[in-house]
């Protein structure tokens, strides 16, 4: 109850924020639209190349990206950790958060929330009903309940690994720019896995587990006889990873010991 | 006067010396990156000789040298002209006794030459042993690419001033500023080479100035644009980084007669 208040106060405050800087709500908007539309170009002009990626069709590789979308944007919308080492270590914010009453990861989620990147969410899963009414994939009355499982599974995995990245924040003295660079990575759990090689793949699936964040899941839709078991895992994977964040971030706080100024 | 230049961009150079760490995950994470387009754009070629005028050879060299020169001509000037804009910080460099556009830009430079010689020359000798990359033989190749690598950081410098200065006009770009850098990565040919657009969208993106950022120069890398194309593509690369001087002063203008501090 208590967080479902804060969560309405920071919105109420986000609303405020956003009616002064209108225009910008929008740009950033487009902006995060344009990223994801740089990214189907690039399928479809690839497409115009060849017929199949490692056997997958485009409507199955732009199904695959539609579903990507649909948790990237839930994840960016309440993980907004970007600028965390700036902010909260280097200029001393941590403290502030620490002074207050709430958990201290849910008050940097609340307060750095970024509702514009839902459109993203929405965009996602327009794409992905594209795709899907393109193939000619069954539909059970029991996907839609899936689908939210596997999100909020590969929302966790998102969350779990940004956490542990930013939580590293917490030991080290200099600014690591590790968040922007691990960013690029996420890119691999877009495509089909089929076409890296062994040891990326297995570095994917239980290491860094991004292709549970688009492959996986999508998978399980569009070949289900192959994928159904350890697509079915992604939300497993993402309550694994999500705790080991959470661990790895709670450890950090303990190790913090205030900026210099 | 040029003294004091230089010295902003030694002090930029030891700056990111002290934080050198950060760069040497920034390696890993660059072959990473190539990692995943060599993977993609395996697939992609599926065994055929030849797409769109490149062989697979041409593009796994293509992929790893036009990265590794982001590496270097990337910079975060829009980032840090937009905060001194909004936090009134430029108010104090316009009295100073240089031009702060100039400043900004050896400032760029000196993080530049840092990234080449510690993060894209070691970077590419590494990838190199991992991705079977194709260097070229002919030492004036070599020659004319660290020219043009040197066009791309001056014309990627200035795309990034001109987007920096719109600071001046709409209180916050920072959506702007991320648009910028989609479009420098997909319209200057790092994601796809521009001979792979349809021919509409090729040619438009021929009269854009993004291709000389990255596309020219990995082509010629390469071999994809041949030696007696040379003199035309450094012709490109001269020409935007003259035409481009045009707005940027204008907008520098313009913007001064605008300035308002918010707050600070």
């Amino acid at each position: 109850m208590f967080y479902l208040s804060l969560m309405t106060d920071y919105l109420k405050n986000y609303m405020k924020t956003r009616l002064t800087y209108r225009s910008d709500f929008w740009i950033e908007v487009i902006s995060d639209l344009t990223f994801n539309l740089m990214n189907l170009l690039f399928i479809l002009v690839v497409f115009r190349h060849t017929a199949a990626l490692a056997g997958w069709s485009e409507a199955e590789v732009v199904f695959i990206y539609g579903y990507f979308m649909i948790p990237y944007g839930i994840f960016n919308c309440f993980f907004n950790l970007w600028g965390f080492t700036e902010r909260y270590i280097v200029k001393g914010e941590m403290d502030r958060i620490l002074t207050r009453p709430a958990y201290n990861l849910a008050q940097l989620s609340l307060e750095n929330m970024d509702p514009s990147s839902l459109f993203g969410s929405l965009v996602g899963a327009a794409v992905m009903g594209y795709a899907w009414s393109q193939l000619d994939v069954a539909f059970a009355w029991y996907d839609p309940i899936v689908l939210v499982l596997m999100v909020l599974g590969s929302v966790m995995i998102y969350g779990g690994i940004y956490i542990s990245l930013a939580a590293l924040s917490f030991f080290s003295d200099a600014p690591t720019g590790i968040l922007p660079l691990m960013w690029n990575i996420q890119n691999y759990g877009r495509y089909p896995v089929g076409i890296y090689n062994k040891v990326i793949r297995l570095l994917l699936t239980w290491v860094l587990p991004f292709a549970f964040v688009g492959f996986y899941p999508s998978a399980y839709f569009l070949d289900g006889a192959h994928y159904r078991s350890i697509a079915l895992a992604t939300p497993l994977v993402g309550a694994v990873f999500f705790t080991i964040g959470l661990f790895i971030w709670n450890s950090g706080v303990r190790h913090y010991r205030g900026a210099g100024s | 006067m040029i003294g004091a230049y230089l010295d902003m961009m030694r002090i930029r150079f030891l700056m990111m010396l002290a934080y050198r760490t950060n760069y040497y995950s920034g390696i890993v994470v660059y072959a990473l990156n190539i990692g995943t387009y060599y993977f993609l754009w395996q697939a992609i070629y599926g065994g055929r000789e030849t797409l769109a005028g490149m062989t697979a050879e041409q593009m796994t060299s293509y992929v790893a040298v036009t990265w590794m020169a982001r590496a270097f001509y990337f910079n975060n000037l829009d980032r840090e002209i937009a905060q001194d804009i909004r936090d009134g910080g430029v108010a104090v460099q316009l009295i100073r006794p240089y031009h702060y556009l100039m400043a900004k830009f050896m400032q760029g430079l000196g993080e530049g030459i840092f990234r080449l010689l510690l993060f894209s020359a070691p970077g590419m000798l590494i990838v190199s042993f991992i991705f079977p990359i194709q260097f070229p033989k002919d030492p004036v190749i070599w020659a004319v690419f660290l020219l043009m690598l040197l066009f791309s950081f001056l014309i990627n410098s200035q795309i990034n001033i001109l987007t920096g200065l719109f600071a001046f006009f709409v209180e916050n770009n920072e959506g702007m500023m991320r648009m910028k850098r989609v479009a420098v990565d997909l319209f200057s040919g790092l994601i796809i080479p521009l001979s792979f657009f349809p021919g509409w969208a090729e040619v438009l993106l021929k009269v854009l100035p993004f291709q000389a950022v990255t596309y020219l120069p990995g082509s010629v890398f390469t071999g994809k644009i041949g030696p007696e194309l040379i003199a035309s593509v450094l012709a490109v690369q001269v020409f935007w980084t003259l035409l481009l001087l045009v707005p940027i002063l204008w907008v520098w203008r313009a913007a001064r007669r605008r300035l308002f501090v918010q707050g600070g």
